[in-house]
């Protein structure tokens, strides 16, 4: 019998083979490894988003395995002296347990903590860069929806998560969300007694929250995720407006080898983050705000980051309560409006904008090519406006601790919040608006007259000008011929159009000779560069 | 920079054949590229020559990035072996356990982020290419066929035609949807009227389920309270002197007891408004403890101004007027506890709550 030979260097190719003929796997293999990218910072704001969500999933399955989710009552006899003694829920006995006597457990903890409140910081920075730069313009909408439903997710799965430990803080915030339920006409006792089973607190609701926090709301995050990277895959990222830039081509790096190297490498990165902030910022520490009890808080209680703008607008509520004269008489109390409407409306509208600015603009295009901020004003402002609701609302959510590190009176604190969520906001569009109107004069006027070069002519009339370094070609008088507005950066200092001697690489001592300078910061050079001339005063 | 049309960029360079033993692997790259129809406008290494000082440089930058990541990892288990790191009480070793750990991962995690991506950026040659969108709707021809073929599967169906059938399936299906819906959410609903005293409107402190006789105001241990036990302008948090009376399960119970000043007292008994009336004994007077806001325990005493604050909202009450809503987004007063003292000397409550406790609700009468 024949010795079958056995080539290593034909294994790769043999194994592919065999996928291709079980899968059919060559030809969209092909289009995924070459499917090309657009680049850009700000295009990574929904990544560290989503790397975050990986360290949560990671860091959380970890957590499970420690905590138990209910609220029997034990004695605690465990490593953290001061708590020695005291009845305590079995769930947060389990989360000091976690946090003293499991190898790590506390970094786990504090990791999963601070990947939660980082997930949540990226979902509203991406979020303002897709507002802001109008890529939620058709045909993305649903995107775009989509990614405010994950922002509600977002915020149910943190609540729910701080929750569970059942520590004086989570306590208060669950009596409060009873509250908020409470609160709603009509079905407000049923849909609390419904939560709780029977009256607060219960003794279901932790193990409740756990069903929710660690299945069904990371379930739906999981497949809102699925389907809004599955969009962007499919609907192919827009880009900058730039050279060689189309509303119908992607100008950028294939996937391989470039792009996918960089994702890989920026996901460590923001891993470290996260692992440098679990082990050196402490925080949610449950030991020190003790079992929860009905009857104690301290002040200072403050919800997670992303809850405070909703506390706040709490807070700023004025006490208008609505009576219903009927039969005995009704009440709609005034948490209704901020908690259950404000947050309802926060959540939902915004999902519309798209198609509320497509009408209002009779724009029925689509658009692949990102609007600089200045080019679309209103929305701008909108932007603007909505953005310092929010900053007012969230300060506001901690104006106690504002009023008592800067000695400010609480009660002025208050109205200040309520007088500033009125004025700021309007306030903040028009001038976000002019800013935009500005910075569009100012464009105009560079591609009309060309760059300042900041030389100064004297005519022999005795009259001084400036000279000006025109961006394109000149006619027979020398004066700029008009330049279109290509809805990209526009070259304002010398620098930016070469005057500037390229900078010459290394650190200490120079590597070998001066690099050429790069065309536009978005475009690697592809041409050879023009000689320049020294720009003189022109005599 | 070639001027870039509409349409598919691959067309712009010619087809090669794949098989011809010449191409570089490169060319077959660009080949596939073209057939995806992407144009590789730009791909050249961003050094010059092979083998540069620049490209020496970047790549000895890169191994050491690595060896960084993995001195990071190796100081990271070693401490997370060896480090004591069981919880001491005071200053000890394992206070620096969590912070060790943070700052090894985060280094050898940024280490090798950092590697990856100056592998990528700095040593990989610098590219662009032009992919074609394909933005375009289906064809008009192709949206007509479907439409047609979801029109025709209506139609095979005749619901249309059959209106018995539409309006059985209507009444056969809805029916089931309901029956599908029914045991998943029927059995978290509670009626929160269910008992003959509905738990809104009762705290701790009623008599009645505590055979009728009053419930004593008592500590967090459950001792009870005596006048003499707070001081003048003191306040306590009382609990009902029942089983369990202290713990969560009477959420709604807890209740501040304050001592007031002579004038104070005199100035609260005069607002006492019908519902209050006699509520107080002496100079001491009793508050829900619980906000009727949002149900924080409103449990800030400013001694000076008379006024309860909450510390979640901030809502402010004013102790000498039935506790009245004076600031922030409360709208509803404090119930007052109506006390007195019994024949053993200690703080009862004379009966329960006349108003409903914690945070407002639609039907509260």
């Amino acid at each position: 019998m024949k010795r079958r030979k056995f080539d290593l260097a034909q294994v790769p190719a043999n194994v592919g083979k065999g996928l291709d003929d079980r899968y059919k796997a060559a030809t969209p293999l092909r289009g995924l490894l070459n499917k090309v990218f657009p680049d850009h910072w700000s295009f990574l704001l929904g990544e560290i988003a989503l790397f975050s969500f990986i360290v949560l999933l990671l860091s959380g399955v970890f957590l499970t395995l420690f905590f138990d989710p209910s609220m029997k009552e034990v004695a605690y006899d465990g490593a953290y002296p001061a708590l020695r003694g005291a009845e305590m829920s079995a769930a947060y006995e389990s989360s000091l347990h976690l946090s003293f006597e499991v190898r790590g457990g506390l970094f786990m903890r504090q990791m999963h903590h601070w990947a939660a409140l980082l997930f949540m910081a990226a979902i509203i920075v991406h979020m303002a860069r897709i507002f802001f730069t109008g890529a939620f313009r058709k045909p993305r909408e649903a995107n775009w929806a989509i990614g405010v439903a994950l922002f509600l997710l977002g915020f149910l799965a943190g609540f729910t998560g701080y929750s569970l430990p059942d520590d004086g803080l989570s306590g208060t915030g669950l009596r409060i969300a009873s509250a908020i339920m409470l609160s709603i006409p009509v079905v407000g006792t049923w849909l609390s007694a419904s939560f709780f089973v029977g009256e607060f607190p219960g003794e279901f609701i932790i193990g409740r929250f756990y069903i929710l926090h660690v299945l069904l709301i990371p379930g739906g995050l999981l497949a809102l995720i699925s389907v809004h990277l599955g969009l962007v895959f499919a609907q192919k990222h827009t880009q900058w407006p730039g050279p060689g830039r189309t509303n119908h081509n992607v100008v950028g790096e294939r996937m391989f080898p470039r792009y996918a190297l960089k994702q890989g490498g920026f996901f460590m990165a923001v891993f470290g983050v996260i692992s440098l902030m679990a082990g050196l910022f402490q925080i949610n520490p449950i030991w020190l705000f003790g079992p929860y009890r009905a009857s104690e808080v301290s002040s200072a209680s403050q919800p997670d980051w992303y809850v405070m703008f909703m506390d706040g607008l709490v807070r700023l509520m004025p006490a208008w309560q609505i009576d219903i004269p009927i039969g005995d008489g009704y009440v709609i109390p005034p948490l209704f409006w901020p908690a259950v409407v404000g947050l309802g409306a926060l959540t939902t509208v915004p999902m519309f904008y798209p198609f509320i600015e497509a009408r209002r603009l009779k724009d029925k295009g689509s658009h692949h090519l990102l609007e600089r901020p200045r080019d679309a004003p209103e929305r701008t402002g909108l932007g603007a406006m909505s953005f310092t609701f929010f900053i007012v609302a969230t300060l506001s959510g901690g104006n106690d601790v504002i009023a008592d590190k800067f000695h400010i009176s609480l009660n002025a604190m208050t109205w200040a919040g309520r007088i500033g969520l009125v004025i700021l906001p309007p306030l903040a569009y028009y001038l976000a608006v002019r800013i935009c109107l500005g910075l569009q004069q100012h464009d105009r006027e560079v591609l009309a007259h060309g760059v300042e070069t900041g030389i100064i002519k004297r005519l022999p009339d005795g009259r001084f000008v400036e000279v000006h370094q025109p961006l394109g070609p000149v006619d027979d008088h020398g004066h700029p011929l008009p330049l279109d507005y290509a809805g990209w950066v526009v070259p304002k200092k010398m620098n930016r159009v070469g005057a500037l001697a390229p900078a010459i690489k290394g650190f200490f001592y120079p590597v070998e000779k001066p690099a050429e300078a790069p065309v536009s910061p978005g475009l690697p050079p592809v041409t050879a560069r023009e000689e320049r001339e020294e720009i003189t005063s022109g005599r | 920079m070639t001027v870039i049309q509409d349409g598919p960029h691959g067309a712009g360079t010619e087809p090669v054949d794949v098989n011809d033993p010449r191409l570089s692997r490169f060319d077959i790259v660009r080949e596939g590229a073209r057939r995806d129809d992407i144009e590789i406008v730009t791909y050249e290494s961003q050094f010059q020559g092979t083998n540069s000082k620049a490209e020496r440089r970047v790549v000895r930058n890169i191994a050491f990035l690595f060896l960084l990541s993995g001195a990071g990892a190796a100081v990271f288990l070693v401490f997370y072996i060896v480090w004591p790191w069981e919880f001491e009480l005071g200053h000890a070793r394992s206070d620096y356990f969590t912070p060790i750990l943070g700052i090894s991962l985060g280094i050898s995690l940024l280490a090798l982020g950092f590697a990856i991506l100056s592998w990528a950026k700095k040593l990989l040659p610098h590219e662009v290419s032009i992919q074609d969108r394909h933005d375009k709707p289906s064809s008009d021809e192709d949206r007509l066929i479907t439409g047609q073929t979801m029109a025709y599967l209506v139609d095979e169906l005749g619901v249309q035609r059959r209106p018995l059938l539409k309006g059985a399936i209507g009444l056969g299906l809805a029916p089931l949807g309901l029956a599908a819906a029914a045991p998943l959410i029927g059995g978290l609903i509670e009626n929160p009227h269910k008992d003959a005293e509905p738990m809104m409107y009762h705290t701790g402190f009623d008599p009645v389920p505590n055979e009728g006789k009053p419930v004593r105001l008592t500590r967090e241990d459950g001792s009870p309270i005596r006048p003499d036990d707070v001081s003048v302008g003191g306040q306590i948090t009382v609990f009902p002197g029942i089983p369990h009376g202290a713990t969560n399960k009477y959420a709604d119970s807890p209740t501040l007891l304050i001592h007031l000043r002579t004038d104070d007292a005199a100035a609260a008994r005069s607002n006492a408004d019908t519902t209050n009336k006699d509520a107080m004994w002496g100079n001491y007077i009793a508050y829900s403890k619980i906000c009727t806001h949002a149900g924080c325990p409103a449990s800030l005493y400013e001694q000076q101004t008379n006024r309860l604050l909450c510390p979640c909202h901030q809502s402010q009450f004013l102790i000498t007027d039935n506790a009245r809503p004076i600031f922030g987004p409360a709208s509803r007063r404090l119930p007052q506890l109506p006390i007195e003292v019994d024949a053993e000397g200690y703080f009862v409550a004379a009966s329960d709550y006349r108003e409903t406790v914690g945070p407002d609700f639609w039907e509260r009468p």
